[in-house]
Formats: C-alpha cells, structure tokens, sequence
C-alpha cells in the first residue's frame, strides 16, 4: 500500500524541437492571412455548394469523389458557424459576411501545415539522418504550389495530409516490429495505418493508390514473416511455448498475418462505410439531386417523394407555391418548367416564334419548376392567413417563381408541333402581343362543381382563357436551344381524357416571401421537415456509391487543363483568383527549381537502384547490408508513392489539372533529400568530395528558397504587381499570368 | 527426424555457398520448369499398354529431386522413384545459383529414398514413344474432325466474315482499304483464297448473303486449319509443363470439345489465326524454356526464333498480339535476369544470352512485321475506300487516286487556290458555301463547315492581308507565303473571307464561330489570319501537303479548328468549323494544304514528295490507333463486359434469327467454362497454399514437392497468360466483343487441364494407404473426360447451326439447355 509514495513521480518528456519548430513555420506559412482574399477561389465554388448543402442538410450527388473530404471542410464550416446561406455562382464572388472564410479554410490550412513535420518524421522513419528529414520538411515549407493548394477550401492538402500520414504508421508500426509486436504502440500504428488510408480514400478515389501502395509493402514483408523461421524466437509467448515448435511458429505468423489483415482490409472498409454513414446521416434532405436516385431512396430523405403528402398543405391556395407534374408522364415523367432563355427567333425550318420565355417540361427536380398560383385580380403572391383556397372553374394566373413571369399561350406555332400553340412565359416586347396569361381551373377527378384544388390527389387541367387551348405535355424533346427538354403546347381540340393534358401539384408550400430575392431562397429550401427512413444502410450505401462512380459529368474542356506530360516540367499553371481591381492574383504555380530536381532525383534514383540491383545479382554489393534494405524502402514509398499517383493519369479520360499532381510531387518532394543524403554517403569518395557536395546543396537549397520567394506574390496574392514584374515571372512561355491591360 | 536432417543438410550447403544461403523469394519467380525433352524417352523400361497412360506420370518431380541431391552432394542418388537411370541425368549448366541454394532439396531427396522401397512409384507405370506419338495424333485428327465437320455449312456469310472475306477480297483485287488492324490476318485469309481459286468478286456485303458459285471454302478451310492446330499446340505445351500426358490430354479434350473454340475457327476470321500464332509462340516458349540447358545448340535456336516469328505473326494479325509479346518478354527477362545472377558465367556468356534474345525476339519479329506491312503496301496500290483516311501525302502513291502522278507547285505563294484539309482523320475539308448561319445562331453570315468529299467549295484563294490587288496579276513577282506571315483566305466561289469573331460557335459553345464575310474580298480585320507551320522556324516558305499548319486568328488570338461534331439540317449535316481559344496543339488544329493551283509557279511531280516507308508505316500506325479508339460504344448501346466473359454470360450471334433460319450461335460449352472457372479459384487456392508451404520451409515430400513444382511454375507461366490475355481489357476504352475472350479461354483451359492432373494426383498420394487408391487419379481423368465430351453432345448445335424453333419451345434440341437467361439461342 502507498508504495507508490515512496517514489517521486517522473514525467520524462522527449520532445523533438526540430518537430516543433517544423509545425510552427509550417502553420504560419499555411494560416498567414488565411482569410484572404474574401472572395471564391476556384474550385471552391464547387466544394462551397457541398459545404452549403451539409449545413442546409440537402442531400447531393457528387461523383468526384467519396463524401469524406467534403465532410471535412463541411467541419469547417460548422465550427464557424456557417449557415449554408451563399449563392456559389462564379469564382471571385465576394463572400458576404456570413461565410466563416476563416473556419472554412482551417482544415485544409492545418492539413498542410502538418504535412510539413510529418515529412521529417517519414524520412526519419526511414532510417535517414536529421539532416535529410529536416531538408525534406523546409522543400515541402517552401514548396509554393502545396501552400497555395492548402490554403484554400480544397481537397488535395487533405488528401495529401492522409497519403503522408498513411505511409509515416506504416513506418512507426514496421519499425516497431522489430522490438515490439503486439504492443500497444504497434497496435496504435497499424491501426492508424489502415485508418488514415480509408481516410485518403474518402477524400478523394485517388487515395486508393496510395493505399494500394502501403498494402503492397505491407504484403512483402509479410510474405519475408512467413519465411521467417526464427520468428517464435523473439519474445517466446504462451501459445508458442504450448506447442509444438512448428505449430507454435505457425500460430505466431497467423496472428501477425490476422492483425495485419484486420488492420489493412477490414478497418478502412468499415471507416469506409462510416464515412457513408455518417454523409447519409447528415443529408436527410431531399434536394435537386434526388431525381437521380432510386424513388426508394427518395423516400428515405426528408422531403422525399413518398413523403410528399405529408406535412404540405392540402388544399392549394391563392400564394401557393406548386410543381406540377404531368399525370402522362411520357416519355419521362416531368414537371412544368420555364426558365431564362427564350425562343429562337426563327426555328430551324424557319418558322417564327414569339421569341418569349421557354415553357418546357423537365423531368428533374429543379428549383424552376416552382410555380405560383396567383389571384389575377391581386397582385400579392403570399398566402393570405387564413388561406384562400382555389376551386374548380376559377381563373388563376401561373407565375413562374424563379422569374415572375406568367404562364401565357398565343396564337403562334408551338416549336415542334405547329398544329398547336406556343407556351411561353410572357415578356412584353411592346411589339403588338398582349399577354394572353388567364387560365381557368378545371379540375378533372372532381365530385362536385366546388371542389377544392388539392395537392396529390387532385388532377387538373388548365384552360386557356382567350383560346379556350388546353396545356399539354407534347412529349417531344426541343433541339438543343431548348437543352432537350420537352416540348409543352397549348392544344385546342380537348378530346376527351387524356393525362398529357393534366397536371398534379406533387410539392406545395404556401408562399411567405413579399420580396424576390426571399422567395428565391424559398424556393431553395426543402419542403418540409419529416424524418422517416425505411431503406437499410447497406441499400443506402451501395445504391449511393454504385450512382457516385456511373454519374456522368460532361468532360468539358477547361481553359486550365493540362495532360499529365505537362506536370513534371510544369509546362501549365492555373489561374485561381484575380483581384476585382488590382492585378493580385492568386495561380496555382510550383516551385520549378523543387519540381525539377525532384524529378531529377527519382532518375537518379531509377539510375542508382538499377546499377546497385544488378551489381548484386552478380553479388557484389556496392552498399553495407544493413544500409540497401533502408535504400529500397524509401525507393518503394517514395518513388513508388510518386509512380502511383502519377502513371495512372496517363489513363483517365476525365478533364486533369495540375493540382492532380501534387500527391505524387510530395512523394517526390521526400525522395529527393533521401538521394542527396546517398549521394553524399556513398558516393561521394574523399572528405573534399563531401564538403563539396554539401556546398552545392546548400546553394541549391538557397536558389529553392529565392524562388519560393519570387514567387510568393502569385502564391498569396497578397501584393499587387506591376505589369512589367508580372512578366518578369512568366519564365515559361506556357504559363498564364493574368495582366491586366 | 526428416526435418532434422533438412536443417544439417542446409547448413552444410550454406557453407559450400557463401553467397545468399537461403534467398527463398527468388525462386518462386522462377520461370518455368526447363530441361525436360530430354526426360520424356526412359529406355530400359517395361512397355505398359496404351491403357495405362492416364496413370503415367513421367516421373520428372523425382528426376528434379534427384538432381537437386546430385548437385548438393556431387554424388548420385540411390535409385529414386523407382531406378532412375543415372546416366540420364545429365550435370546441369546454368541457373544453378539460386537452385543450389534450396534447402529444401536434400530433405526430398532423403525422404523419397526413404520411401522409394516401400511403395511403388508412380513412374514405374509408363508407356513408350509410339504410343505418345499415336496419342499426339488422335488429338489432332479429333481436332480436325471437329473443326472441318460442316465446314461450308452456312453457305451464306456470317457474321464479320463480311469485313474480313471483303479485305481478303481487296487484297485479290489489290484495291487500298483501311481497317483497324495490321494487315498480316487478312494477307493470309487473302493468299488462301488467292490459291484455293477464290477471284476476289464476291462483294461480301452483310451477313447472310449467299455465297453461291463462288469459291470460300478455301479461305474457312484455312482459318479451320489454323483453328484445329490450337488442340496439338495446347496438348504439347501441357505435356511440356507438367511431363503429363493425362493434363495434356484433358487440356486436349477442353479445347476440342468447346464449341465456341470450334465455332470461332470455322469462319472466314482473324481470331483462329491470331489464336494459332499466340498459341504457336507459347508452344515455341515452352520448348526453347526446356533447352535452356543446352543454350546455343540447334533446338534452341530453332526454337527461340520460332518464338519470334510467332510473336511478328501475333502482332501482325491484331494489335492485342501484344499481350503474348508482354508474356514472352517477363519470361525472357526473368530468364536473363538468373543467368545474370549466375555466377558460374562470364559476362561473355550472359551478354551473348542477351543477344541472342535481342536478335530472335526484337529484331527478327520487328523485320518480319515491317515485312508485311511492306508487303501490304506493295500489293494494295490501287485507289479505294481507305483512301480518305489517309493524308495527302499518303494518297498520292495509289493508283486511280487524283493525287497519284498529279503535279502541283510545291510551295505556297500569294494568289494561289488552295484546298485546306484538316489533320484530323475523317474530318475533310474547309469549305464554305452560299447559305448562311440561322438566326440565333452566332451572326447571320455565311456557313463555314468541314465536308469530306471534293467540291469547288473547297477551294479557298491566299491573299494578303491588307491588299486587294490580283496577285495572279503577270507584272507582279511571286511572292510566297511564309511562316508567320498574316493572310486572308477568301472563298473562291462566293467571294467572301474566312472570319471569325467573338461568337459562340454553333455547337461548341465555349469556342467562337467561324464564317464567310464580307462582299467580293473586302471585308474587317476579323479576316485576317496568322498562318503558321507547326515546328518550323518562322520565315520558312510552305509546302504543299507536306507542311502541317495552323491558322490562328489575328484580332481574337484563337486557333481555327474543326471540332469533328456534325451540324443539324441546316448545315446540312456536314462538320462544324470553330475557332478555339485554347491553343493547345490539336490535330482539331492542324491542316494541310491538299491541291494547290498556281498558274505562275512551276509544277513538280507528287512523285517526289511521296513519304518514305517508316512514314508510311508510321502514319498507317497513327490511324489504326486512332481508328482503334474511335471505335467507343455509343451511349443507351448493350455492349459486352469484360466481366461477362468467363461466366459465359452471352454469346454473339454468327447467323440467323429466325426459327427458319439456320442459327449459329458462338457460346462456349458451358461445362468447359465454368469448370475452367471453378479451376482458377482452385488453382488460386492450392498454388497459394504450396507458395506459402514453401515459404514456411516446409518439408514436403518428394511427390508432392514434384507436384508443387509443377503448379507453381508450369501453372504460373499459364495463370500469367490467362491474366495478360484477359486483364488489359478492362482499361481498354474501345467497344469490345465476347470474342476478345477466346486467346485466354487458351491459357484456362490449359490451366485446368494442368491443375486437375495434378490434384488428382495429390489425392491419389493422399490416399495412398487405401487400397485401389491408385485408380483416383484415372477415375477423375476420365470421368472429366467423359463428361466433357457429352456436354459438347449437347451442346454441338451451337456450333454446327440448327434451323427448327428456338430453345424457348420444347420441341426444340436445345430445349433445356438455355441454362442461362442471357443466352439467346
């Protein structure tokens, strides 16, 4: 008892200050100004959209990659408190005051900045010296495009945070297996292994190379465990002395080949999972994305089809806001539509049109199939308290919502079917066409000649006023003025029942906003809020990431893409941001001197390992025996961990960036002081040799850091350039540097 | 006790071997099992019956034990399995590196020896010469049985026949195609016909023409024996790998009796032909690997340079050879890679290895394929249908085509009337004519559009820029056009220049339209553009077809380029014509200058500017690939999934659809497929569990050690060609056809035949103390055997075409037999 007070208490701390001192240059590199500029740079328009949609939890399809990634910058947004209230419509938007810029941008930013003493811990995991590692963390400091890259709301620093993280467990762990397998820190690594793998994964479906890689490695040397006979040597355990020798060694390699196996194949697909889990958990929200999912998965979100009747107004009302949905639904099922563009003048055949606003029907879920049912002899569009409802046989006028224009038909040949009348959106061109926009209500299933206008259940046809016309779905999908869309007509002769010719409101709200700009964001909004799921995770799951990967999104060419040839030169830049009025600008735009001799140290390397590989077929071995296992490990990680992220490019046919380089550039970035360290080791002869050798380093090392800073202007766009200076920086004749004229 | 000795036995020998006493990984790369033609004649031995051979094991697992004891002891074994003649063993050259580090090899050594008295040897059962040789050929004749039985039944054409009977046919007629493929297949199916009478009329239109009088047996005949060769070739490369003759002859037995192997070699195709190539040069592999120990003697050389030739053949009838090429080639490199690492040869030696794979596998199989393509291009020189796939330059050299013997001037100068054709394949030329663009679209001016066939619409004027005077005017000077120099094209029939502005093109938005402008040659400074040539220096004149050039567009910057996209009605479906201002190098860019009329200049023969051969060669590569990729699935199109291919999911119909239709439908048996399924899974298995075995330093027993060996590298090498035959088609891109399957289908049945043997030979082992255990192993080949061959009973319609109701009516004789949904037969 009281033992323990006999013995001072001893907290013995190791703290490495080159790590410490390494994060703290690397988080003020990252989070100087991290704020800056306020505005949306880049593709932050479109992570911006997903971050507004998990705030707004709105359900979306995005096929670029698995939910994880935006799910972290989601967290950013969270933490900052963000409403998910900001239009991300064009690149250099200001942001409005309620976007945390800030918190938006940290996860990133930290990602980056952490990367820096990671790299240190990586090649001093790989049995190089301080030297090496703390070289190999300032070129990843310095390195202008992994800064411009980590300090804005994007994927790649987290991704490239994981790839490093990945491969540093997985050195801790091999490296204590030496002298302590099954020990709690072994443990901790190798889970943490198979854990930071899923998470690249779930960044971004790039990070499976990177995964792929550490399994390999993993693999070899678990094939070099089972060779290993002397294995129930080292730290006889209970299983093993029970046994037989044989059994007991057997026993030994399975549970290290089962730890392995769970640690690296089971864990990251459940973390896999729980990333799903947790993205589906959080979008319980219908949105404009769910037309692309199954109804059934529809039904499981908020606001879903199946829950459509519930929770909305039964009884449609003068301010109502409907979609409504033809009954036929031939050839897809659709809504009524309209938005900004017109009619062509002359059509193809060279008709006329009335050149007014296209009426078409749309077979997604779009917030310009909201309509708004109007009283014509009023001009308010919000729901009275208590509501007016809307019987058979009254005239109503329909307002489109996103527009405010009224739903007219005219004596004028419809598009395709010339048989029939035009549908448009009325706009006065004062040129002698009055607007014709009087529809009369006529409730199909009704029982009594006052019957209400009910949402779902109610099938109506809308008759025009002046032309006793008939709205009618024609089923024929417009060229590609019209995207495709289908054709809606007014038609004269009503024979009889048909359902092209009626429509039912399938969402409906009653109206709140006086002003356009509330209504737009109404309209945004999901209709209701109703928690209800009846579709099985693993359903969920599978139907979600089966749509992810066949999603098709339209390979349009970019001004700022580029093909992989073009990377390890750096032969293209992109232009990510451009002061509204100065010539700040912000490109994505490496350090060329780090680029180069990266790529010139994987050759040496190629060079190197090749010569020393063949020399030891014939058996003789240029390097001590202890020191070519550690050469092939970093060789496998590093140029392997370039290779891996940068051949498989050369087989996508999707749009390629640069910034798609960069996962395989940090490996390369960690390669290089790894062969200079060789190079001074092994190949250089004398102590004269050496100095040298170090002399040349070190003004490379400075040429590195002048560049880094010539070219931070354009990393941080912190600072206006001259016209003249800017063109000083264009080095390469392919390099976009905005001038402003 | 047995172990024990193993781990003296192994210290001993890493004393002997300084270097790398144990390097375990290594070996299981080893390529393939060698020395063995020698071990298939045993003199000395009782003659057993023919009856006996499906328990004959030609005892080379215990001859490689043996061997492996010789080289570690330096003395002979006691007799193993059963008295092994020792003056067959001979001492081994090469490679013994690796080998003699192996642990495990005394240890099996001592052990057979040790078991050698108490149980009789598999290899005491064995049969002679004649025999093998009389087994050899009823495995041929069955195949050709098989595969000439109904030859010329349909006698209409079926399926691709119509492409490939219709190039044959060019060849006779020596008329110029194109097609996505090299050309060596259908020279071949061509000099069949050529010989066997056929005279090249019959036009081979669509499927189900009736071939009527004229002559196609010939060419079905070829491709037939070509098809039937397979089943030999297979059964000797079996025999080879596994030393034996029951896998050989199950191998034999699959293949023979799979009716998609037999359908697809009766038609007028290049499958059976690229088959017996990859087939032939596997076969050649296998042999030349079993000389390895006699390098340099006539066999191997025979044998190395067969590789070769095959491999030029593989190549040359379809690109996808190539995966037989990457077979060949990890099997070269690893060879030389341990014969590198042996120490007991000079440098000498190893670079004279290196050599000689370098002149039998490079160099002979590069020369033979330029061959044909010389060949090719010396028998096709008439004008056809392949000439507007070409360039220019390319067509001037057939005959029949306009360019052919035509004289032009050579360099472009002012005044001159040009047609402009783009580089990019099948787009045509600029053109332009007197309609305008709709309205809403871009500006109300005149079309400019990209049309594939000759017309005076083509035909465009170099002015300069900033004159309107008549260039062609006789008191004026020449003057050339130069690189970077600042033009105006103007329409010759309609007078209006090329110009562009900051429209949105018709179909491609983010790039700007391209139209006709101004009235009779003046117009703005939209007209004017840069013309450029592409990698030459500024100030150089430009020529004729030879020049690729690029226009590029003053006032906006933008590049003028054809974006391939076909324009609706009232461009009246021709190409789109844009300006794009993403100046990336493009072949949408890039244009040449066709016909060339200049009255003030002197004409040259085209003659001279004909492409040499390696240009020639070059571009017809350009284009297949580009035509390769050009052929993508269309959108909402069922097409067939690489992963539908080994679970036979669905066949290709060759002919007929109707019930009164004489069907052929090419489906593999499905016993043979799903068996060879079932054994890749096995073979994943067990192989894993011996690699492990071995891995772990686990004694095994001389018989299953044998066994093991013959798994993993015999089966190895044929689970390698299965993989490279089978995986590159899930990156491929291209529309892809159930057919592509059939040159792995080659390697599984291989495998199966391979791994079935050798399991059943595992059991027997196993079982060993039971009595009859013996007959496991002929009872399983047999019955395999058996079963295989009724399965092709019931299946045999598929191939040899049925007229009468559809499998879905039970009156039918495939009724019952659709066991899959997705079949529609």
């Amino acid at each position: 008892m009281l033992g323990f007070l006999q013995r001072p208490v001893v907290v013995t701390a190791d703290i490495n200050l080159n790590v410490v001192a390494l994060t703290a240059v690397g988080l003020l590199s990252r989070l100087w100004q991290l704020a800056y500029p306020r505005a949306v740079v880049f593709d932050e328009v479109y992570y911006g959209q997903y971050v507004s949609f998990y705030m707004k939890r709105i359900f979306f399809l995005d096929g670029s990659g698995p939910p994880f990634g935006h799910m972290l910058l989601a967290l950013g947004g969270y933490l900052g408190g963000f409403d998910g209230n900001f239009l991300w419509n064009r690149i250099g938007a200001e942001y409005s005051t309620n976007v945390p810029v800030w918190s938006l941008r940290l996860l990133p930013a930290l990602a980056g900045a952490l990367s820096v003493p990671m790299a240190y811990q990586i090649v001093w995991e790989l049995g190089f010296s301080h030297c090496a590692a703390v070289g190999a963390a300032l070129l990843i400091l310095i390195e202008n495009a992994l800064i411009t890259q980590s300090r804005l709301m994007l994927l790649e620093s987290a991704l490239i945070f994981f790839n490093l993280l990945a491969v540093l467990s997985y050195l801790k762990f091999s490296n204590s297996q030496k002298h302590g397998p099954f020990s709690p820190s072994w443990w901790f690594w190798l889970i943490l292994t198979g854990v930071a793998c899923s998470c690249a994964v779930g960044v971004k479906y790039m990070g499976v190379f990177t995964y792929l890689l550490v399994l390999g490695v993993a693999a070899v040397h678990a094939w070099h465990l089972i060779g290993d006979q002397t294995l129930s040597n080292v730290g006889a355990d209970v299983l093993g002395r029970a046994r037989l020798a044989l059994g007991g060694r057997g026993v030994r390699v399975l549970c290290h080949l089962l730890a392995r196996a769970v640690a690296l194949l089971v864990i990251p697909v459940l973390v896999y999972l729980l990333f799903f889990y947790v993205h589906l958990l959080l979008l319980c929200r219908s949105g404009p994305h769910d037309q692309i999912m199954s109804s059934a998965f529809q039904a499981s979100l908020e606001g879903g089809l199946a829950r459509i009747t519930q929770g909305q107004p039964l009884e449609v009302a003068y301010g109502s806001q409907v979609t409504l949905k033809n009954v036929f639904g031939q050839p897809v099922p659709c809504w009524l539509h309209s938005h900004q563009s017109t009619y062509p003048v002359i059509y193809e055949n060279g008709r006329g049109s009335s050149h007014q606003q296209q009426v078409t029907c749309y077979p997604f879920k779009d917030v310009n199939n909201w309509w708004i049912v109007k009283d014509p002899g009023r001009h308010q569009l919000v729901v009275n308290n208590p509501p007016r409802p809307v019987r058979h046989g009254d005239i109503v006028q329909l307002v489109h919502g996103m527009t405010t224009r009224l739903l007219n038909t005219h004596d004028v040949a419809a598009p395709l079917s010339p048989h029939s009348q035009e549908v448009s959106c009325y706009i006065d061109y004062n040129v002698s066409m009055p607007a014709q926009n009087l529809w009369r209500l006529d409730i199909v299933n009704r029982e009594s000649d006052t019957d209400v206008w009910k949402t779902i259940l109610s099938e109506v046809r809308f008759v025009h006023v002046n032309t006793s016309a008939i709205l009618k779905l024609s089923g024929a999908p417009l060229p590609d003025w019209g995207f495709r869309q289908l054709e809606v007509v007014g038609e004269q002769l009503s024979r009889g029942y048909h359902g092209s010719a009626v429509w039912s409101v399938e969402e409906h709200r009653y109206g709140r906003s006086q002003e356009q700009k509330e209504r737009e964001l109404e309209l945004h909004s999901p209709t209701q809020t109703d928690v209800s799921r009846n579709l099985s995770f693993m359903a969920r799951f599978s139907e979600l990431q089966w749509r992810m990967l066949t999603v098709r999104s339209d390979d349009s060419e970019h001004k700022y893409s580029s093909t992989p040839l073009d990377w390890v030169t750096l032969d293209t830049n992109i232009a990510y941001w451009l002061h509204p009025r100065t010539s700040a600008q912000i490109h994505l735009l490496g350090n060329i001197v780090i680029w180069a001799s990266a790529s010139l140290a994987t050759l040496v390397y190629a060079l190197l390992f090749t010569w020393y590989l063949f020399r030891r077929q014939r058996r003789a071995c240029d390097l001590p025996e202890d020191c070519w296992p550690r050469w092939v490990l970093a060789g496998a990680l590093c140029a392997g961990g370039w290779a891996v992220n940068y051949v498989p490019f050369f087989m996508m046919e999707k749009t390629l960036f640069l910034y798609h380089y960069l996962p395989a550039l940090t490996f390369q970035i960690l390669l290089l002081p790894v062969v200079l360290e060789h190079v001074s080791d092994h190949l250089c002869r004398s102590q004269l040799q050496r100095s040298l050798f170090g002399a040349l380093v070190v003004a490379w090392f400075a040429s590195a850091c002048h560049v880094s800073n010539t070219l931070r202007p354009l990393t941080y766009g912190d600072r206006s350039l001259s016209p003249s200076e800017l063109k000083a920086l264009r080095w390469k004749d392919s390099w976009d540097i905005l001038i402003r004229k | 006790m047995l172990c024990a000795t193993s781990r003296l036995l192994a210290a001993r020998a890493a004393t002997a071997l300084p270097f790398h006493p144990r390097v375990r990984g290594r070996e299981l790369h080893f390529p393939g099992p060698r020395c063995r033609g020698r071990e298939l004649h045993f003199p000395g031995y009782p003659e057993t019956p023919l009856g006996d051979l499906l328990a004959g094991r030609l005892a080379r697992p215990s001859v490689l034990a043996g061997r492996r004891a010789i080289l570690r002891r330096g003395r002979m074994p006691p007799a193993v399995g059963g008295g092994l003649a020792g003056s067959e063993l001979r001492p081994r050259r090469g490679r013994c590196g690796s080998q003699a580090a192996r642990a495990v090899g005394p240890a099996v050594a001592t052990e057979a020896t040790a078991r050698s008295p108490k149980r009789p040897a598999p290899s005491s059962r064995r049969f002679e010469a004649p025999g093998r040789w009389a087994l050899l050929a009823l495995v041929t004749l069955m195949s050709f049985a098989t595969r000439f039985h109904r030859l010329d039944q349909p006698p209409h054409i079926c399926w691709d026949e119509t492409h490939f009977g219709k190039m044959g046919s060019y060849y006779i007629n020596r008329t110029f195609f194109f097609d996505v493929h090299p050309p060596l297949g259908k020279m071949l199916i061509g000099l069949a016909g050529y010989l066997s009478g056929y005279d090249g009329t019959f036009l081979f239109q669509k499927p189900g023409d009736k071939y009527e009088h004229h002559s196609y047996l010939g060419m079905r005949g070829f491709c037939a024996f070509l098809g039937a060769l397979l089943i030999p070739f297979a059964y000797l490369t079996v025999l080879e790998l596994s030393q034996s003759l029951p896998a050989a002859l199950l191998t034999a037995a699959l293949l023979t009796f799979d009716t998609g192997c037999l359908t697809l070699s009766q038609y007028i195709l290049l499958d059976p032909i690229l088959m017996f190539f990859i087939m032939a040069a596997m076969l050649s592999m296998v042999k030349y690997n079993s000389c390895a120990n006699r390098p340099f003697s006539a066999p191997w050389w025979l044998w190395l340079s067969l590789t070769g030739v095959n491999l030029a053949g593989a190549l040359g009838v379809k690109f996808v050879g190539l995966f037989i090429i990457l077979q060949v080639g990890w099997n070269t490199l690893s060879d030389l890679w341990h014969l590198f690492g042996d120490l007991s040869l000079s440098m000498v030696t190893v670079g004279k290895h290196l050599a000689a794979r370098v002149l039998c596998l490079i160099v002979l199989p590069l020369a033979l394929y330029t061959a044909t393509y010389a060949v090719h291009f010396m028998v096709l020189n008439k004008s056809g249908p392949g000439d507007g796939f070409f360039s220019s330059a390319f067509q001037a050299r057939l005959s029949g085509n306009n360019l052919h013997n035509a004289s032009i001037p050579e360099h472009l100068a002012y005044g001159s009337v040009i047609t402009v054709k783009s580089a990019r394949m099948a787009v045509g030329y600029l053109h332009s004519h007197g309609h305008l663009y709709p309205e809403g679209i871009g500006a109300r001016q005149q079309q400019v559009t990209t049309y594939l066939h000759k017309d005076y619409n083509n035909l465009w004027i170099i002015k300069k820029h900033n004159t309107n005077s008549d260039p062609l005017d006789p008191s004026l000077p020449v003057e050339f056009v130069r690189h970077g120099d600042v033009i105006r094209l103007e329409h010759k029939e309609t007078s209006r220049n090329l110009h562009s502005h900051y429209h949105e093109a018709p179909l491609t938005r983010k790039h700007y339209q391209v139209t006709g402008y101004g009235i009779n040659g003046t117009g703005d400074s939209n007209d004017f553009w840069r013309i450029e040539v592409v990698n030459r220096k500024f100030g150089n004149r430009i020529k004729v077809l030879r020049s690729r050039i690029r226009l590029i567009h003053l006032v906006t910057g933008c590049v003028l380029g054809s974006s391939g996209k076909v324009l609706p009605k009232w461009g009246w479906e021709q190409l789109e014509v844009t300006c794009t201002p993403y100046l990336k190098e493009t072949l949408n860019s890039i244009w040449n200058v066709e016909d060339h009329i200049n009255p003030k200049l002197p004409n040259i023969s085209l003659d001279v500017l004909q492409p040499s051969f390696p240009e020639i060669m070059l571009e017809a590569h350009m284009v297949m690939i580009r035509g390769n990729n050009g052929l993508k699935p269309k959108d909402n199109e069922f097409t067939s999934k690489p992963w539908h291919w080994p679970i036979n999911y669905q066949g290709l119909r060759f002919s007929g659809i109707n019930d009164t239709d004489f069907r052929v439908y090419l489906l593999g048996n499905p016993v043979v497929w799903w068996l060879n399924l079932l054994s890749i899974a096995l073979y994943l298995l067990s192989g894993s569990i011996f690699a492990v075995a071995v891995q772990r330093g686990a004694c095994l027993p001389a018989e299953v050690e044998g066994l093991s060996q013959v798994l993993l590298q015999g089966g190895g090498q044929l689970l390698l060609g299965w993989m490279v035959h089978y995986f590159p088609f899930f990156l491929m891109g291209r529309i892809l056809y159930f057919h592509h399957y059939f040159p792995a289908v080659l390697f599984s049945s291989m495998l199966t035949g391979l791994l079935w043997d050798t399991l059943l030979r595992l059991c027997a082992w196993s079982l060993a103390s039971f009595p009859l255990a013996g007959h496991v192993h002929t009872l399983g080949i047999l019955s395999l055997l058996l079963g295989i061959a009724y399965s092709f009973y019931l299946f045999h319609p598929l191939a040899y075409g049925m007229v009468g109701p559809l499998a879905q009516d039970p009156r039918s004789p495939m009724a019952g037999l659709r066991w899959l949904e997705s079949w529609d037969f």
